[in-house]
């Protein structure tokens, strides 16, 4: 009784929320719960209804993040739910990203999935409650909302990597990254418990205000410790060597088409993430992390590039690229850790975004065509010889998005590289940027290997026939065309790109 | 009267149990022992916010303590679920044994 009177008499504040800019969010997870128990109550949907679903699901969320994208250019960025949220451009460009990412794989997963045995609506509510918990980890405004957001995403990726029920290899991957996952995330919960207990909060903006206003006699032990322990987390989230020991095997492992989500959304929401609690909520530090930044990048590059050349599957040496292309995406993050925290914050972090979505497009094209090409873990380079005589479109296309990612010119993948090079030069981090040109040359092997057996070799006589399914086509169709389209004529992205900022 | 327990304690039997668990996640193969592990690590953490808040007089690290629960709890059935699927196709595996996937 006492307590009620109590309760009576002081009123809850609740923060207000803005439902039209949650909505990308809303779609994605409202559609999954709606795909989930619409799919179990009825029978078995006609085929590929469950994939358009989930597509024109993404698509929704894609064009909804469009339309706030514009109202935050009109009225500049905000924080919703009581601060908990960011709402600027950056996070919409990554809702832009992701939801893109969720269309092309499930147009790609369609096949696929039917093979494996999981026709059913499980898959894709699993990969929107996955691009759900990645657009949470780029638009959090908190520390706990982000370690949400990263579990949400971390969890959904275990069960897709394990998805396949007939594999031994994707069991197998689904334990490796959930073991490694849970100890990447154990790090990052504690980095951010110590981070708390040196700032007095987990919001970033609280954060920020509380360590600039330290002073000199502050004990930073607290925070350093915290730092590293979040680099130890996000360096494993992002795949970054050496803690990139997971990648090769969750790649071969998981389902291919689950692959490329992983290569793309999970990239772009690791790398919000990342920028998010560094130079969004770390600026104080930023002599004490960025070192760190340096030799992650480094060491990415070097790693990747290395051990992508001595692999036989093409899985693993795509996974390996994707090691080498986060430290290419790490340049950027260097490049913009030199203004962290300042008014102008240079272009390294528009930089970052763009290479995520150029990325993005081309890794899922790549392992599309991988999907098709060889239906097992087993993927070896072998399975690729005389591809060209057999499905010269699927060559060509792979060609395209190989290409593409070692960095040639008219590609996506050089204006990527060419921009977070160019952010590195004006930052004056002139030897990240040698290093990161020298190891593409390195990488650019792997993928002449790959054209060289596509286009040169012969056919095996007992090759199995590769069926291209409609769904497929049309998103390696577009994945090709955009990686050549947007190669050409770039400015457009590159000026929308230059519009990304951080809600401070 | 016993002293009071000071909460910088706290953060020393936390870092403790934090140590504890990344070492046996390190060392251990059996893939449930391991999964354990985790679990030790993500307490730990909470135990660490719990001490902080308290020091600090701040009610949101006690809050984020029951965030962490509910992950820890998702994070059961997932990790539990992956468990099961192996150990049905291959009873006693441990981590060696998966060992498929390499190169």
């Amino acid at each position: 009784m006492n307590v009620l009177a109590q309760a009576d008499t002081l009123p809850i504040s609740e923060p207000e929320i803005w439902w039209f800019a949650l909505s990308p969010l809303l779609t994605l997870v409202g559609g999954a719960l709606l795909l989930m128990v619409v799919g179990a109550l009825t029978p078995q949907w006609p085929r590929g209804l469950y994939a358009f679903v989930s597509a024109m699901i993404g698509g929704a969320a894609g064009v909804l993040a469009i339309f706030n994208w514009d109202d935050i250019s009109d009225n500049g960025p905000a924080t919703l739910v009581g601060g908990a949220l960011a709402f600027d451009t950056f996070a919409m460009w990554s809702t832009i990203v992701i939801s893109g990412a969720v269309v092309l794989v499930s147009m790609l997963a369609d096949e696929y999935i039917r093979d494996t045995p999981n026709d059913g609506p499980e898959i894709y509510a699993l990969l929107l409650v996955a691009a759900a918990g990645g657009i949470v980890m780029a638009s959090a405004n908190d520390l706990i909302v982000l370690f949400l957001g990263l579990e949400t995403l971390s969890l959904a990726f275990y069960v897709l990597a394990a998805s396949n029920r007939r594999s031994d290899a994707s069991a197998e991957s689904g334990l490796k990254y959930f073991l490694l996952g849970g100890f990447a995330s154990a790090f990052f919960l504690y980095g951010i418990a110590l981070v708390y207990g040196a700032t007095g909060s987990t919001n970033i903006g609280e954060m920020v205000t509380s360590l600039a206003n330290r002073g000199d006699s502050g004990n930073d032990v607290l925070a350093l410790a915290g730092i590293a322990l979040l680099l130890v987390g996000l360096g494993f989230k992002i795949a970054a060597a050496p803690f990139h020991v997971w990648t090769p095997d969750v790649y071969q492992g998981a389902p291919t088409p689950i692959t490329a989500f992983m290569a793309s959304a999970g990239k772009a929401a690791a790398f919000g993430a990342l920028i998010r609690v560094l130079i969004s909520g770390l600026p104080s530090f930023r002599d004490d992390w960025q070192p760190i930044i340096w030799v992650l990048a480094v060491a990415s590059l070097v790693v990747g590039s290395f051990l992508a050349v001595v692999q036989r599957n093409v899985k693993r040496m795509l996974a390996y690229s994707s090691v080498s292309h986060a430290g290419f995406i790490l340049v950027g993050v260097e490049a913009a850790a030199h203004t962290a925290g300042e008014a102008d914050g240079g272009m390294g972090i528009s930089s970052v975004q763009l290479y995520l979505l150029l990325y993005s497009v081309i890794v899922i094209g790549s392992f599309g065509v991988v999907a098709l090409v060889a239906r097992e873990a087993d993927a070896d380079l072998s399975v690729f010889d005389g591809l060209a005589k057999r499905k010269p479109l699927l060559a060509g296309a792979f060609t395209i998005f190989l290409l593409a990612q070692a960095g040639v010119p008219f590609t996506t993948g050089f204006i990527a590289k060419f921009g977070v090079i160019q952010a590195g030069v004006d930052a004056e981090s002139y030897g990240l940027a040698i290093i990161a040109m020298v190891t593409a040359v390195i990488a650019a092997f792997v993928y002449l290997r790959i054209m060289v057996a596509m286009w040169q070799k012969d056919v095996e006589d007992d090759a199995p026939a590769i069926t291209v399914p409609v769904s497929a086509a049309i998103a390696i169709g577009f994945a090709a065309v955009f990686t050549l389209v947007a190669g050409l004529y770039p400015s457009l992205l590159i000026d929308w790109s230059d519009a990304i900022t951080l809600v401070r | 009267m016993i002293a009071a327990i000071e909460p910088s304690w706290y953060l020393i039997v936390a870092s403790l149990l934090f140590a504890i668990g990344a070492f046996g996640l390190l060392v251990r193969n059996n893939p449930l022992v391991m999964f354990m592990c985790i679990e030790l690590m993500l307490n730990a953490a909470n135990l660490t916010f719990v001490a902080l808040a308290t020091s600090l007089g701040d009610i949101n690290g006690q809050t984020a303590v029951f965030f962490v629960l509910v992950v820890a709890a998702a994070e059961v059935v997932v990790g539990l679920g992956i468990l099961v699927s192996i150990l049905r196709r291959r009873p006693g595996a441990t981590a060696d044994d998966l060992a498929e996937l390499k190169g």
